[in-house]
This record gives C-alpha cells, structure tokens and sequence, in this order.
C-alpha cells in the first residue's frame, strides 16, 4: 500500500501539482490518467523520490519515505521496480548484464544462481535467449520487456511504470499490460502505471486516478470511466473520434 | 551567485561520489574499465602530440638560440625542461581535457537524458559514486603514467627532429639534456599530472551529470566541461607552480 497525502510540489514559481491525497493498493494495478502536462510524471517521481515534494508526505506500508535518511532510503529503493518510458536499459551492458545488476549490487548470490534468476525473469516476459543482446539490438518493445525482468529481479514489492506502452504498437502495447497486470497478480506487487492509453485502463485499470492541471480530478475503477459524469474526463475519454464513435453506437442501440 | 551554486552543488556531488561504494568489487571492475577507456586509449594521442611538440620545441630553441656565444647542449636542456615542467603535464592536461572530459561529460550526460541515471537511483544504487568515483581514481593512477611517456617521447622526438635537421649533435643532445638535471622536476610535473586528472574528470562529470534536456543539451555540455576544466587546469597551474617551485 502506497498512500499519498497531501502532496504540493512547484518549480520555480509555478506550481504544478496541487494537494494531492491518494492511496494505491496492493496486489492491484492503479492507474495515474491524464493529458500530457497535467503533472503525472511528476508525481509519479515525487512518489519514488526521485523529486523532492513542498509539501505532504509518502507513505510506503505505514513508513514515511519523505521524512525517511538516505540509507533507508536506498534501502527501500532495493523493494522498488522501475519501468522507464524510455526503457532506460544500460547502453554498454548486455540484456543479462542489465538485469542481472541488481543481482551483482545487492546480493551474494551465486553465479550459477543470478544466471538462473536471469533467465527465469527473462523466460518470464518471453525473452528467453536474448541474453547476448545490447539494447540497441532490441525493438521498443523488447526494450520494456528487458526493463520489466530487470524491474523484477529482486522480487520488488513496488512497481512503478512511466507511460509503458508510449511508441509501441497496440498489439505490443496489450502485450506489455497483460505482463505488467501477471507479474502485479504473481507478486502480489503494488504497481502504479503512469499512462494515457485508454486501452490500459479498460485492460488493467483496477483503480484509476486521473490528474487534471496538477490536481486529482476523479478517482474509481476503470468501468467507471466511461460512464462518469465528470467533465474534465469526459473530455480526456472521449478525445478521439474512435472512442466517440463507440459510445454514440452504444447510445443509440 | 551562480559561480556560487556552482561551487556548492560541484561540492556536494563530489562529496557523494566519494561516499561509500555499495559494492567493492563492482566498482573495481568499474575502475579497471575506465583505466582503459580513460588512460590506455589516450596513450596514442598523448604519443603522437608528444613527438611533434618535442620536434618543435627542440627545432625552435635552436633557431632562437643561434648564437656562437650559446653551447648547442641549449637546445637540450631548454627542450628537457620545456617539456618536464610544462608540457608533459600541462599541455597533456588539456589535450586530456578535449579528449577525455568531452567523452565523460557525453557520456554521463546521455545517461541522465535517458533516464538511466535515474534508473540507477531507483535502484537504491549511489549514482554519482558509481558513475563518477571510478573515473577520478583510474585518471589519477593513469595520469603519472602519461605525463612519463610523454616526457620519454617529447624529449626523444626532439633528439629525432633536431639530428634530422641538423641543428644539433647527437652527442650535444644526450649532454644537453642530462645537464644540471633536477629530478625534483618530474615529481613536479607528476603532482600536477594528479591535479589535473581530479579536475578533468570531477570538472566533466559535473558538466554530464546535470545534464538537462536533449541531445542538444549533451553538446552543450561536453563543450563546456571542456572550456571549463581547460580554465581551471590554467588557473591550478599557475597555483602549483607557485606553491611546488617557489
């Protein structure tokens, strides 16, 4: 469980997120929506404190990780998975250096053991044999499925995922969802996925936040999106001539 | 004020690249790394520049010194000691600066646009200890051994050049350069090779470190970890100088 409270955060003068109060469950993917510069990406960072906040705090299981030292910090960063919309693999490591890193970092494990914990998370997001790889060698989409086993490894108890499915395709784009929703049920992991794809929120989004010019507008399950009648949503929801279509079909049967 | 916040937050970033390392023998082979990236593939560079600069300065103290009243052993000694006192650690400092500094400040630079320092920091992992610390330490061993071959080669390309054009002995040369020898000149030229290294590689990675925006942003960046570390070596020299010769 990650609780959020309260959270202000500017920089310089303006201010981009406003008194943010949410709490994400374990064992379920949580969903932050919004348009593009409505401040989810900065949240998200606050969150896994890669920015300071003004003002609030963050909670991690009952702990405040705001007011946490920097070793337990670093400590509690060792329970965190992290997907990077840009994937953020390690250029000069190959796919089993990158994932096996943490492995190196934090454990004493064997050789023989990182190996086989490597190959399983890599088996586990369908990438089994790709070890040799460098990250240039690999598509978008093996990119975040490397990032995902290395998001893993440790077996963290939080995954956080920034616009996972941003310059895929949509089949890849389901792909990547149904893994990150598996692994979430398999780990029983609170995962928090940045995002806005729609289609993650009907596949994946058990409880979805939306965020609209740095504050939290709504808050529910994602069969609840499109039936609100929050205007701000509405808006964000039905943008494409795609989805309007859809509800207009569904209106007039 | 902006000198300042420089200076403060270069403090601090050097503060944390030299906190303690998560794992020893992850950083070792991080260290042995950069000691080829940094030093072993600068060798050719340093040789080559080293040669040529040697050639000149031996070939221009002769046709300075063209005096029947000057000893031709001149030109080696004032060769030897151009070189050990400026130019093996100097000038090689600051063709390290373009070379190495451009290389780690693109580097580190590219890793903060793309997210992986950050990834790094999730991680739990001390991203400035890890990116940085090994880069100082190899430089700082590598460094001394450069400064050695380039005096080795600078004063063996001036014996090479100034026998070819024929406006010294080789006999003259030999004499020239052993004449009122001050061994405590190599240990100066070393010492500030060290400097130098700490201000190349704390300087770029700094510059690559903070690093925001895009490619356009990496450039800028490389360039001024450059031109930046290329002044403070001129500024830490003129200190050295002062403190070790005076």
């Amino acid at each position: 469980m990650i609780e959020v409270r309260n959270i202000n955060k500017s920089f310089d003068d303006q201010q981009i997120l406003h008194d943010i109060s949410v709490g994400f469950e374990q064992g379920k993917t949580n969903l932050i929506i919004g348009k593009s510069g409505s401040g989810k990406t900065v949240l998200l960072k606050c969150i896994v404190g890669l920015l300071g906040v003004d003002s609030g705090d963050i909670f991690y299981s009952g702990q405040c990780f705001t007011t946490m030292g920097n070793k337990k910090k670093k400590q509690m960063r060792q329970k965190f998975g992290m997907l990077f919309q840009g994937a953020a693999l390690f250029d000069s490591l190959s796919v089993e250096e990158n994932v096996r890193f943490k492995l190196d970092m934090f454990t004493t494990m064997s050789n023989a053991e990182k190996k086989e914990r490597v190959n399983f998370c890599l088996t586990r997001v369908n990438l089994e044999g790709k070890n040799k790889l460098y990250p240039s060698e690999l598509s978008g989409g093996m990119k975040k499925r490397v990032a995902i086993a290395r998001a893993i490894v440790l077996n963290p108890r939080y995954l956080f995922c920034d616009e996972p499915n941003s310059g895929l395709d949509p089949q890849t784009a389901i792909m990547i969802d149904k893994l990150i929703k598996d692994i979430t049920d398999d780990f029983n992991m609170t995962t928090i996925v940045n995002t806005h794809d729609l289609n993650s929120v009907m596949e994946i989004g058990e409880k979805v936040v939306f965020i609209h010019e740095g504050r939290k507008w709504w808050e529910g399950i994602n069969k609840e999106v499109f039936d609100t009648q929050n205007r701000e949503l509405n808006d964000f929801v039905f943008a494409t001539r795609l989805v309007k279509q859809i509800r207009n079909t569904d209106e007039s049967r | 004020m902006t000198l300042l916040h420089h200076i403060g937050r270069y403090t601090l970033l050097i503060k944390r690249a030299f906190a303690r390392p998560e794992k020893h023998s992850i950083y070792y082979s991080r260290l042995i790394r950069e000691m080829e990236v940094l030093g072993i593939n600068s060798t050719g560079i340093v040789a080559i520049i080293s040669f040529f600069m040697g050639a000149v300065i031996t070939i221009q103290t002769a046709y300075n010194t063209e005096s029947p009243l000057l000893p031709t052993y001149l030109i080696g000694l004032a060769a030897r000691d151009s070189i050990l006192l400026e130019f093996s650690s100097t000038i090689v400092a600051l063709i390290l600066a373009g070379k190495v500094g451009s290389n780690i400040a693109s580097e580190i630079g590219t890793m903060r646009i793309t997210e992986q320092i950050d990834a790094l920091e999730i991680m739990g992992v001390n991203s400035a200890g890890y990116l940085i610390l090994p880069k100082i330490i190899a430089l700082m061993i590598f460094a001394p051994f450069l400064s050695v071959l380039s005096m080795m080669i600078g004063i063996f390309g001036g014996w090479i050049a100034g026998t070819a054009v024929g406006v010294v002995t080789t006999p003259d040369y030999i004499y020239g350069i052993q004449y009122a020898f001050i061994p405590y000149y190599i240990t100066y030229s070393l010492i500030k090779s060290v400097v130098f290294a700490f201000i190349i590689t704390t300087v770029s990675s700094y510059h690559g470190y903070f690093t925001r925006g895009g490619a356009l942003e990496v450039g800028r960046s490389s360039t001024m970890a450059v031109v930046h570390s290329s002044v403070v070596i001129l500024l830490f020299n003129l200190i050295l100088t002062q403190l070790l010769l005076s």
